[in-house]
């Protein structure tokens, strides 16, 4: 039986005595797409925090790839994307490259396999389509460019969970499409398990195999069609959007 | 005063002022370029304060002041990564926290102390000229230390500084390694306080990582523009101070100032611009 690539039980959070994740549990099966989304101070960017290990839960438990997640060594298999791109130091002296290397820091595969650093991080510029700006400096591109840098961060150490929060935001909507057609592409040749937040709901619908919706607690989780036949799509988007997500899914 | 180039180097004194600043520099330099981009360029600072109170402890007890204040900053420098840990507060009110009460510990040491005075103000402003041999030797092997441990850890460091929330989800233990970086910042700015003085240490800590990110492409980049700048200061700063009867602190800084002040104007100037994004 194959093991689960994420497994969560009944885990529940708390930020200064106040609820924020109420006894959540789901899992995630290797190539799965899910979509999370849910309204602002849903937990959604919480959950992703508790399942790279960067908080721990009040209760319940998270494995990843079948070891508990705060025990679990091998990062390399993750990548991540953050939502808060514009918080680093836009006057940080680092080149693309140098950004896209931080990848494979504490990547133990690649360590023990001895690969090379420069042809993985060439790897990951050509999958997002930067090559050429390897020697620019990270504060000196557009929104958009460094949002690709990120990506190829994400990407470089090869990994077999992708995690994204809101990545597309700073997004023109050519390298959107483009983007979310690389992620198409690595979930279904490379059976790569990704996780997107984002409140582009037609986007899950288009490329993502399942949704989660969360408001602290699991509200649905399922396939995108039966979430369009579910009581909560109305409930949530009303029946106008419901016609247009679902129609355009369609 | 005239005496040729070859006769200044032959004096002890200059050999190891000139030996011991200069590993002293290179470390505030390349700590330097990690510190400012962390935004904890104050820590030096406040470093440098409680190192008066340890000086000010070691000649109260009659110890050699280096062998008191340098335990005693890095139990500081410990002291408020766990206070603004566990306190709730930013980091710079902890540095505000620590280093006013270095200050004032060593006001009232000297007080009641009463008769090292003297001794106390020699510390105050540097003097790298009465450097002894066994200094210049601890300068050389603890510097030596600072150097490797940052090339060791050289690539969780630049991640750090570069997105701290990214390194963790790598699983890089960053509370390991800022404990280690204020250590190091910790030995570095008791090693400076005799080449500038505690109240210019930071100026050696900063003015060369800034006058580096007036051309770096890289973060190697920077620490080795940030070393050679500092360096450089350093030899013709003590250079200048026995040539021209200057304080050595003041001309080391003040060169460094003028390093930046060049770098920052050729760069306005000069159009000198990164390659453009395409």
């Amino acid at each position: 039986m194959p093991v689960d690539v994420i497994a969560i039980e009944g885990i529940s959070y708390s930020y200064g005595g106040i609820e924020v994740l109420s006894d959540v549990s789901f899992s995630m099966q290797r190539g799965d797409y899910i979509g999370l989304v849910g309204p602002n101070g849903s937990g959604k960017s919480t959950l992703i925090r508790l399942i790279l290990g960067l908080v721990s839960p009040a209760r319940g438990s998270i494995r990843i790839f079948g070891l508990p997640n705060t025990g679990f060594r091998d990062r390399g298999r993750i990548g991540y994307v953050p939502q808060k791109i514009n918080f680093f130091n836009p006057h940080f002296p680092s080149t693309v490259a140098e950004v896209v290397g931080l990848g494979l820091v504490n990547d133990s595969r690649r360590k023990t396999a001895g690969g090379s650093t420069g042809q993985a991080v060439e790897h990951a510029l050509d999958l997002v389509g930067i090559s050429h700006l390897r020697k620019t400096l990270i504060g000196d591109l557009s929104g958009g460019q460094q949002q690709r840098v990120f990506i190829a961060r994400a990407l470089v150490s090869n990994p077999e969970l992708l995690i994204l929060d809101e990545p597309t935001t700073a997004l023109d909507p050519e390298t959107r499409d483009n983007f979310f057609n690389l992620l198409h592409q690595l979930n279904h040749a490379n059976r790569v398990s990704i996780i997107l937040v984002t409140h582009d709901i037609g986007s899950i619908g288009a490329f993502a195999s399942k949704l989660l919706y969360l408001d602290k607690k699991v509200v649905f989780y399922g396939s995108f069609d039966e979430f369009c036949l579910s009581a909560h799509m109305t409930s949530v988007f009303g029946p106008s959007s419901q016609h247009i997500i679902c129609h355009k899914h369609g | 005063m005239h005496i040729g180039f070859l006769e200044f180097l032959g004096y002890g004194f200059i050999q190891r002022a000139l030996i011991a600043g200069s590993f002293i520099g290179l470390i505030c330099s390349i700590l330097g370029v990690v510190l400012v981009l962390r935004r904890l360029s104050l820590i030096g600072d406040g470093l440098s304060h409680v190192t008066f109170g340890g000086v000010a402890l070691g000649l109260f007890l009659n110890v050699y002041p280096l062998y008191v204040s340098l335990p005693v900053v890095v139990c500081s420098s410990l002291g408020i990564l766990r206070l603004a840990d566990r306190a709730r507060m930013y980091g710079d009110a902890a540095i505000g926290i620590v280093s006013s009460v270095g200050i004032a510990v060593g006001v009232m040491l000297a007080s009641i102390g009463g008769g090292f005075n003297i001794d106390l103000f020699s510390y105050l402003f540097g003097n790298i000229l009465s450097i002894s041999g066994t200094e210049v030797a601890a300068s050389i092997v603890l510097s030596v230390l600072v150097l490797a441990t940052v090339a060791f850890y050289f690539n969780e460091i630049l991640s750090i500084t570069f997105d701290e929330e990214f390194a963790r989800a790598s699983g890089i233990d960053a509370d390991r390694i800022n404990a280690i970086l204020v250590i190091l910042t910790g030995i570095t700015v008791v090693l400076t306080m005799k080449v500038v003085g505690i109240m210019l240490t930071s100026a050696l800590l900063i003015l060369p990582a800034a006058t580096a990110f007036q051309f770096a492409r890289g973060f190697r980049n920077a620490m080795a523009i940030s070393a050679v700048t500092s360096v450089i200061s350093v030899l013709c700063g003590i250079t200048a101070s026995v040539v021209l009867n200057l304080p050595t602190g003041a001309s080391i800084v003040l060169l460094n100032a003028c390093f930046f002040l060049a770098a920052f104007l050729y760069k306005r100037f000069s159009g000198r611009r990164s390659l453009p994004a395409a």
